[in-house]
């Protein structure tokens, strides 16, 4: 029978959720990495038992955490447990928490500045990790988007880590600015049809493109308008929140931004608005269902200084026409003096039918539904501050 | 030897309990006590210092002989305590939680 795992990061350590396929019962393990925040945590689509964690804190940065055996145990990918820590020579072995931007002339433009809240120019600075993505088909391969805005990749199990910077290299690379949480590249979504394209998306640059695995990149925001940059229709400079892709139709995008939820048939070079009837399109989180490409799902938030849904209700909207048209699913999930946030990467879907959704809460909440987002049932109710959510589907 | 003391989080990720005891080759500094420290425990690279600058990170402070040594420059010689092990140093994270 399947099983499911999720996996929760929050602002105090990592937890791990299992049920089997009927996800009623449910087995809690953690606080895996206490007291530290855990951005991102996600399983490799070629090895289910090979996950990724991203631990920082602000006192002591950034630390790469690797499970080998489905989140028993986990080490930095440096220092396995059990091998010396340094070489023959006495040099400390592994590099898997540097993260270095890189500026040779070889490969890396040398760029130093971006722009900073104000408009002046600000030093490119690595602060922490906020997304992990696997690679579809190497168990070592991962990419790692950041703050200061940039792509990582490792291609040895997360021991050593290079910078693409083909993405920082972009022209418009000195104009970006962050938004209100940081300037992050929070968004890594792999082609499957094709292994050298990859989509990314920075807060608040926009969304981008490459075709030449990762070399060169190109601004994907034709259409996007948002009233709160100087050029509402700029080709860079909009605060994308999420963006979601079905993997039998990876041309066909879904967005949301910081207001508006958007849709791509063209693998991002045009946008249209399908915020329909939702009561805000204000939001951070948006997936699409397992099975139905043209059902989505997104959280809405009341607005950009109210991060909390609109009426104290929490509800999660569905279309299942790819947008314009959206239900509200309330059944399970608090209807009154509800005032938490769920932020983008917390919301996940398993791949089971009925499909199964997930997502957590800035309250500690992790809801869960088995039946496609007609009911929800909280899986725990008080973990820390939730941060990310992702659901591996397990034989 | 020479005795270090870490903030909790960082003796986690180092898989030790207490102090951690360290043979400092040539004059004691800031500087030979951090390098023999992730030379020993590679996981602690980049939690104390900027893997690149070798900078003290901003919420890590350095004390010993309840002395600040946080901006003390990194070649200068510790405490002749330290040097001797009598008395540790001690790796501090700010203080949190109000």
């Amino acid at each position: 029978m399947s099983k499911v795992r999720v996996l929760v990061g929050t602002r105090k350590g990592a937890f791990v959720l299992k049920s089997d396929a009927k996800r009623e019962r449910w087995d809690v393990s953690g606080p895996h990495f206490a007291g530290w925040e855990i951005y991102h945590l996600k399983g490799s689509p070629a090895d289910p038992n090979r996950l990724y964690a991203s631990q920082s804190s602000g006192w002591f940065g950034q630390i790469i955490q690797r499970s080998d055996d489905g989140a028993k145990t986990w080490h930095q990918p440096g220092t396995p447990p059990g091998e010396p820590t340094t070489t023959p020579e006495g040099m400390p072995k592994g590099e898997s928490n540097k993260f270095v931007y890189d500026t040779s002339p070889q490969t890396g433009k040398p760029l130093t500045t971006h722009q900073w809240y104000d408009g002046t120019p600000h030093p490119w600075e690595f602060k922490r990790v906020w997304h992990l993505e696997p690679s579809l088909t190497d168990p070592d391969t991962v990419y790692a988007g950041v703050e200061d805005a940039a792509l990582f990749r490792s291609t040895d199990g997360g021991r050593t880590w290079h910078e693409l910077a083909g993405l920082r290299g972009h022209d418009s690379g000195p104009s970006w600015q962050p938004g209100a949480g940081g300037m992050c590249l929070h968004t890594i979504l792999l082609d499957p049809s094709n292994p050298e394209r990859i989509f990314i998306a920075i807060s608040a640059a926009g969304a981008f493109r490459t075709d030449d695995a990762g070399r060169t990149w190109q601004p994907i925001n034709g259409g996007l308008h948002s009233l709160y940059i100087p050029n509402p229709t700029a080709e860079v400079g909009h605060c994308v929140h999420r963006i979601a892709m079905h993997r039998s139709r990876p041309g066909v995008l879904f967005m949301q931004k910081h207001w508006d939820v958007m849709r791509s048939d063209d693998a991002g070079k045009s946008w249209h608005e399908v915020s329909g009837n939702l009561p805000s399109d204000f939001g951070f989180p948006i997936d699409v269902h397992a099975h139905e490409p043209e059902t989505i799902y997104v959280v809405p938030i009341k607005s950009d200084s109210e991060h909390y849904p609109p009426d104290g209700k929490l509800r999660v909207y569905r279309s299942r026409t790819g947008g314009n048209e959206w239900e509200a699913l309330t059944k399970g999930l608090p209807q009154r003096d509800c005032y938490v946030n769920v932020l983008r990467d917390a919301m996940a879907v398993d791949s089971l039918d009925p499909c199964g959704v997930y997502f957590g809460t800035t309250g500690g909440q992790v809801y869960a539904s088995a039946d496609s987002g007609d009911s929800w049932t909280p899986i725990v109710r008080d973990l820390p501050s939730v941060v990310s959510v992702e659901v591996q589907t397990l034989p | 030897m020479i005795r270090v003391v870490l903030p909790a989080h960082l003796r986690t990720l180092a898989r030790v309990d207490g102090e951690v005891t360290l043979h400092v080759e040539g004059q004691v500094t800031q500087r030979s006590v951090l390098d023999t420290l992730e030379a020993t425990y590679p996981m602690l690279r980049g939690t104390i210092r900027d893997h690149v600058t070798q900078q003290r990170r901003a919420f890590v402070r350095f004390f010993a002989c309840e002395e600040d040594l946080s901006h003390e420059l990194p070649d200068a010689p510790l405490p002749d305590a330290v040097a001797r092990g009598v008395e540790p140093l001690l790796v501090v994270g700010a203080m949190a939680g109000g």
